[in-house]
């Protein structure tokens, strides 16, 4: 028997935060941290990894639950992330238990490695029922970073989250029990894994009752528009390292979902529902813009901005092109770092200034351009800005949406005029003009360095994307196409090409 | 001897505890009263073991006492405790634990 | 048969396979003096104009090249990695150095080589030099992205990344909070028209499945007829946004808040000129659609006299220069859109106005720097002896913008007019009225500026600037008296592969009917401008001014129309978006369940009481319950 590499990957974090709960103090917290990179140095290594790493034992044999784990492109994307991010935000967040009685800072830091661990399994898992299980737990230590550290109303922010998620994950049970009662009625008997499900034809109703159980589900996660109200409010009140993990992580096992379960599963249901899911994409692109652009805090509108991009992936999954699938993919990582990038240096400065309030700030720049200047180019990677990864991954799932839907598609590019006015206009209210008092009061320094190293890695990994995605959309690509295979479809031919391909 | 007289027994002793628990104010007598009514299960239990000639009813009534002698433990623990802060054993008096 | 077609670019090798340093020498100069802080500080203007001053020989080699090369092997392609591949698509970041690209190239590095040196004494008192200058070395690199590029994606790169410089050096003055507004605004405005490149992308990948223009202009004749004007349009509302032309015109006037220097470069020689280069490049998709064509051309003829009529009552002499600015690209435009015949005109006009235009902005910014900062012509005068070479290099500027006989303004902008009037007399007519009225405002501008009597301010003290900033003056006023009667007879040829234009023989002397009477126009044009602005000039705006005037002052209108149709709508929009998410969203539809829950919790929260005998009671009634229910169960 082989390593089990992926176990050890998805158990390593977990032994370390159950370590960090032990450590007492200081140390605790170098704990925490040398388990996240040894987790980004053990995932990293399994991205590279090109042989098959995959994990099947048996479980329950009774209902056909297996201990399966497996990875493929988008697993792996969605790995590297994870791994990147943790250390990102411990870093970030070296300090968060000391602004507040309360807490302390070590037991943060063993959250969000319980978090990693717990989402990694999420992204390993090939077994719906394992699946299920770590979407779920998730919740637990999520519910206590947000309810733990941040602003008064935490705990009312952590409660809603948490109902929402809980409201999803039950709808996502009926879901489950649904695809297992169907194969168990199935000749080759039970099994949750997702490789037998796919083999079951699904096609009817039953198939897209049980469709919408797990798309909801994931809607809710992602979060797409109407369901979306929890986002804005947890992220006014998480710390920033909260928020990171929440959108930057678990928000992307929505849209994962969608292309491993829903897709993968249901195809037949997944084009059956695309019209109203495609509107409902385009609705979250420019309702998301629009509540960004007339929010008066900063964390909420960052908020509606990932409602924005997330809109823009699910917009790119159910287009279904190969194009528009990897970009979605890709959007997932490169959304995780720039969106991660964007909330921790917006943590920074209202950290500073004590308030997250748009019209709190003015002339920042004057005082701390550096801060100013890592703003503005989180900013302009979520506004898409090509030289940003952001940039290549909306391009991918726009094109390779009109290449099916040009009407939908040319409404949602009205995003990217949206998105460049959320930011600037942001970015003018509150780091340009004449220095304010309020601000020259607050602001006693510009970024330290463990500010900088810790946006430093993030804009690094958004600019070199961005000139050279190859490597990663290669990786990706497998995925898109799979799915493609799954859905019995291919990509439209170019029109005017003489001959065709 | 008809087993039915062990039942009946039983039922009454367990009406027995019943009342108690609900009428006593005082917590050992209420305490008490759970434990009659264990008890009472026991007998049943046991009763009908001998009625369908297999053991599974004594092994049950074996986990009864076992849970009993714990839950024993725990209560009258808790009891103690009441009693040392609040000088008072009455069950209507611990009600700050509510809506 | 298109003579694109045939002559396929060639694979690079030698110098041409180091084009691409061209690019990453700027923008490792900007990345470089970006991340190195203040450590850089001393020596910043120095390395960013050597950065610059090093695009421009490597440029120059490869356009001696070029010039000994054979025609067939003039248009070089330059693979430098797969940015996208997926599915059915490869899309490269490639370099393409034609005949076309590599005249911008000249322009982008010669101009902004001169505008570096120009610079470090214009900015040679602001703490921000530095910045100032990694900005600027980023515009170059993007701005040569944008040229070289061989595919549209790449072009887009450079596309954004000039809007990006554009606005980080109109809000470089950050500060000042009409600098902040006009940078955002400048962004945004662009967005829009980004949009339409963005489309035109997205439709050319669904038409050819490529973006290269190579396989776009091989395919472009089999496009249908819709598709062609829907991407000649499309490609149209880009280049308006980065043109500035109507109806996205109001970001530029505006954009003068930045440095002048800037103002030079980016928003009157080289950036606002990539739409006139994005329609000229894709002329073979235009050549398919007389109807998008014809909408390039008007927009240009609209363009050109909206920004004459707005050059015409300002008092800011920036402003002044930026209407003209806009009128001159709509010349460009208006060349443009008359297909091939007008194409090389176009890059003509395109070429020398980045002369004169530049060396216009630095003037004015050389006025400003020995006026104070003042920009209010209202309060300028009697300059030409305070600074004679400003003033006598402003002068070459103004004699080839009015298109004075043989300075180069005279050979491109007659060409144009000519052209027009072979098209259409209406755009012709237009065209010549144009001309008059560039004549009228320009000359307006120098008699304000430099004639009549003194209305300094107190304590201004106007002086000549110093060698850095005249020196580049110079140079760009003898390129503006010089360079049409030195390209006039080769361009067209030169250019005739790369825009699909017939050769056509054009005189230095010869003069036709239409060009008297052009000439005859600006004479006009000049004359009104003296003959009112001979006198005093009134130190504030006057009052009683006619409608043209408050039209021209308030931009045409511009913004009141973009506020009232956009922006108050936006935000009654956004308004109404926030309220039904907190209301009907969020306290609607899944407020009214949690709403319900949390009522039901009230109410039955009062059974927890506190009493451990109710809570037994309850219990034992709730197992009396379900023994009934079992035993009634049994008996039905």
């Amino acid at each position: 028997m082989t390593f089990p590499l992926l176990t050890a990957l998805g158990v390593l974090p977990l032994v370390g935060a159950l370590l960090t709960f032990l450590v007492k103090g200081n140390p605790g917290k170098m704990l925490a941290f040398a388990f996240s990179l040894a987790t980004l140095a053990l995932g990293v290594w399994v991205f590279v990894q090109s042989g098959d790493l995959s994990e099947t034992h048996q479980w329950i044999p009774a209902i056909g639950a297996w201990y399966a784990l497996g990875l493929d492109g988008m697993g792996k994307v969605m790995v590297l992330l994870t791994v990147v991010l943790v250390p990102v935000v411990l870093l970030a967040e070296w300090h968060v238990g000391e602004r507040q009685p309360g807490w302390s800072t070590r037991v943060f830091f063993a959250l969000a490695l319980l978090v990693e661990g717990l989402a990694l399994f999420v992204f390993l898992a090939t077994d719906v029922l394992l699946f299920y299980l770590f979407f779920e737990a998730t919740l637990i230590p999520m519910y206590f970073l947000i309810g733990g550290w941040g602003g008064p109303r935490r705990g009312a922010a952590a409660l809603k989250f948490l109902l929402y998620s809980l409201a999803g994950g039950l709808i996502m049970l009926f879901g489950v029990i649904g695809v297992g009662a169907h194969s168990a009625a199935s000749a080759d008997g039970p099994s949750f894994l997702i490789a037998d499900l796919a083999k079951l034809d699904f096609s009817g109703g039953v198939g897209r009752w049980l469709f919408l159980a797990f798309f909801i589900a994931f809607a809710i996660k992602a979060p797409m528009f109407p369901v979306h109200t929890w986002l804005p409010d947890t992220a006014e009140q998480a710390t920033p390292g909260s928020s990171t993990l929440l959108v930057g992580i678990l928000d992307k096992i929505g849209t994962f979902g969608m292309i491993r379960l829903c897709l993968g599963i249901f195809p037949e249901a997944s084009t059956w529902a695309t019209p109203v899911i495609l509107v409902l994409a385009v609705i979250s692109v420019l309702y998301g813009a629009l509540m960004a652009i007339g929010s008066k805090d900063l964390m909420r509108l960052i908020a509606f901005t990932s409602i924005s991009h997330f809109g823009f992936m699910v917009l790119g999954i159910f287009a279904f092109t190969t194009q528009s699938l990897t970009g979605s993919i890709f959007y997932m990582l490169n959304h995780g770092f720039s969106t991660a990038a964007l909330f921790l240096v917006i943590g920074f400065i209202v950290q500073r200034r004590g308030s997250a309030r748009i019209e709190a700030f003015g002339g920042v720049q004057k005082v701390a351009p550096v801060a100013a200047g890592l703003f503005l180019v989180s900013g302009l990677s979520a506004l898409a800005l090509p030289g940003t990864s952001s940039f290549i991954s909306e391009f991918m799932v726009m094109a390779g949406a009109w290449q099916r839907h040009p009407i939908i598609t040319a409404v949602a590019t009205l995003g990217t005029v949206l998105a460049a006015l959320y930011i600037m206009l942001a970015y003018q209210r509150t780091m340009t003009g004449p220095l304010t008092e309020q601000v020259s009061e607050h602001f006693r320094d510009d970024l330290g360095w463990r500010e900088k190293s810790v946006l430093a890695p993030l804009i690094a990994l958004l600019l070199v994307f961005g000139f050279v995605p190859g490597p990663l959309m290669n990786v990706v690509e497998n995925t898109a196409k799979d799915a493609m295979a799954t859905l019995g479809m291919t990509d439209p031919a170019p029109a005017a090409v003489e001959g065709g391909k | 001897m008809n087993p039915d007289y062990y039942l009946v027994l039983s039922a009454i002793l367990f009406s027995v505890g019943v009342l108690g628990f609900l009428l006593r104010r005082n917590a050992i007598v209420a305490f008490m009263s759970v434990e009659l009514m264990l008890n009472a299960s026991n007998l049943a239990l046991v009763s009908f073991s001998k009625v369908h000639g297999n053991l599974d009813g004594q092994i049950a009534s074996f986990f009864v006492m076992v849970v009993a002698a714990a839950e024993v433990v725990i209560g009258l623990a808790i009891i103690v405790t009441i009693f040392r802060t609040r000088r008072s054993t009455s069950v209507d008096n611990a009600n700050l634990l509510k809506f | 048969m298109n003579l694109l077609e045939t002559t396929a670019p060639i694979a690079a090798s030698g110098l041409y396979s180091w084009a691409w340093l061209m690019i990453a020498i700027p923008a490792a100069s900007a990345a470089f003096l970006l991340v190195g802080g203040k450590l850089t500080d001393a020596w910043a203007h120095l390395l960013g104009t050597a950065a610059s001053i090093a695009s421009f020989v490597i440029g120059l080699l490869l356009f001696v090249d070029l010039l000994g090369a054979t025609e067939g092997s003039r248009a070089v392609s330059v693979p430098l990695w797969d940015l996208i591949t997926t599915g059915d698509w490869t899309i490269q970041v490639g370099l393409l150095v034609d005949q076309l690209s590599i005249l911008f190239v000249l322009l982008i590095t010669g101009v902004g080589s001169l505008i570096h040196i120009y610079s470090i004494g214009y900015m040679a008192h602001d703490s921000r030099r530095r910045e100032f200058f990694a900005y600027m070395n980023l515009f170059i690199a993007a701005m040569l992205i944008l040229v070289l590029g061989d595919n549209y994606l790449t072009l887009f790169f450079g596309w954004e990344g000039v809007g990006l410089s554009s606005y980080l050096l109109i809000g470089f003055w950050y500060f000042k909070k009409s600098a902040a507004v006009a940078a955002k605004k400048a962004f945004v405005v662009n967005r829009i028209g980004d949009l339409g490149l963005l489309m035109a992308m997205f439709a050319l990948l669904t038409q050819f499945g490529s973006t290269s223009f190579v396989v776009v202009n091989q395919n472009a004749a089999s496009l249908s007829g819709s598709w062609a004007t829907i991407i000649g349009l499309l490609l149209l509302l880009a280049a308006c946004g980065k043109s500035a032309q109507v109806p996205l015109q109001s970001w530029l006037l505006d954009a003068m808040e930045g440095p002048t220097p800037v103002s030079a470069l980016i928003h009157a020689a080289t950036m606002v000129t990539a739409g006139v280069y994005l329609i000229i490049r894709s002329h073979l998709i235009y050549d398919q659609t007389p109807t998008a064509q014809l909408a390039v051309a008007v927009v240009g003829t609209v363009t050109l006299l909206f920004g004459a009529w707005i050059g015409t009552s300002k008092d800011d002499i920036k402003k002044v220069l930026a209407g003209s600015t806009m009128s001159q690209i709509g010349y460009m435009m208006l060349a443009a859109g008359l297909g091939p015949v007008g194409a090389a005109f176009a890059i003509f006009h395109l070429l020398t106005h980045g002369f004169f235009k530049a060396n216009m902005c630095l003037g004015a910014g050389s006025v400003m720097h020995g006026m104070n900062d003042d920009v209010d012509m209202r309060h300028f005068g009697a300059l030409r002896k305070a600074m004679p070479i400003t003033f006598l290099t402003f002068a070459m500027g103004y004699l080839a913008i009015i298109g004075f006989p043989f300075t180069a303004g005279f050979y491109s902008k007659d060409h144009i007019i000519e052209a027009a009037f072979h098209e259409s007399v209406v755009l012709g007519s237009l065209a010549l009225i144009g001309a008059g009225v560039t004549a009228f405002y320009m000359t307006r501008l120098m008699m304000m500026t430099f004639f009549g009597d003194k209305r300094w301010l107190k304590g201004v003290h106007p002086h000549e600037s110093p060698m850095s900033m005249t020196i580049p003056l110079i140079v760009l006023a003898v390129l503006s008296i010089i360079a049409g009667a030195a390209m006039n007879n080769w361009i067209g040829e030169w250019l005739a592969p790369a825009t699909g234009a017939e050769v056509e023989q054009m005189s230095l002397l010869s003069i036709t009917p239409i060009g008297i009477i052009t000439m005859l126009t600006v004479a006009v044009g000049v004359f009104l401008g003296w003959w009112f602005f001979r006198g005093e000039v009134p130190s504030t705006v006057p009052a009683n001014s006619n409608v043209f005037a408050i039209a021209g002052r308030n931009d045409l209108y511009g913004d009141a129309f973009n506020e009232a149709v956009f922006m108050r709508p936006g935000q009654h929009l956004v308004g109404g978006v926030s309220w039904s998410d907190d209301h009907l969203v969020d306290g609607g539809i899944v407020g009214g369940s949690t709403g319900m829950v949390s009522a039901a919790a009230t109410v039955l929260r009062r059974l927890q009481n506190g009493y451990v005998r109710s809570y037994g009671l309850t219990m034992v009634a709730g197992a009396l319950l379900v023994g009934a229910l079992i035993i009634l169960g049994r008996l039905a």
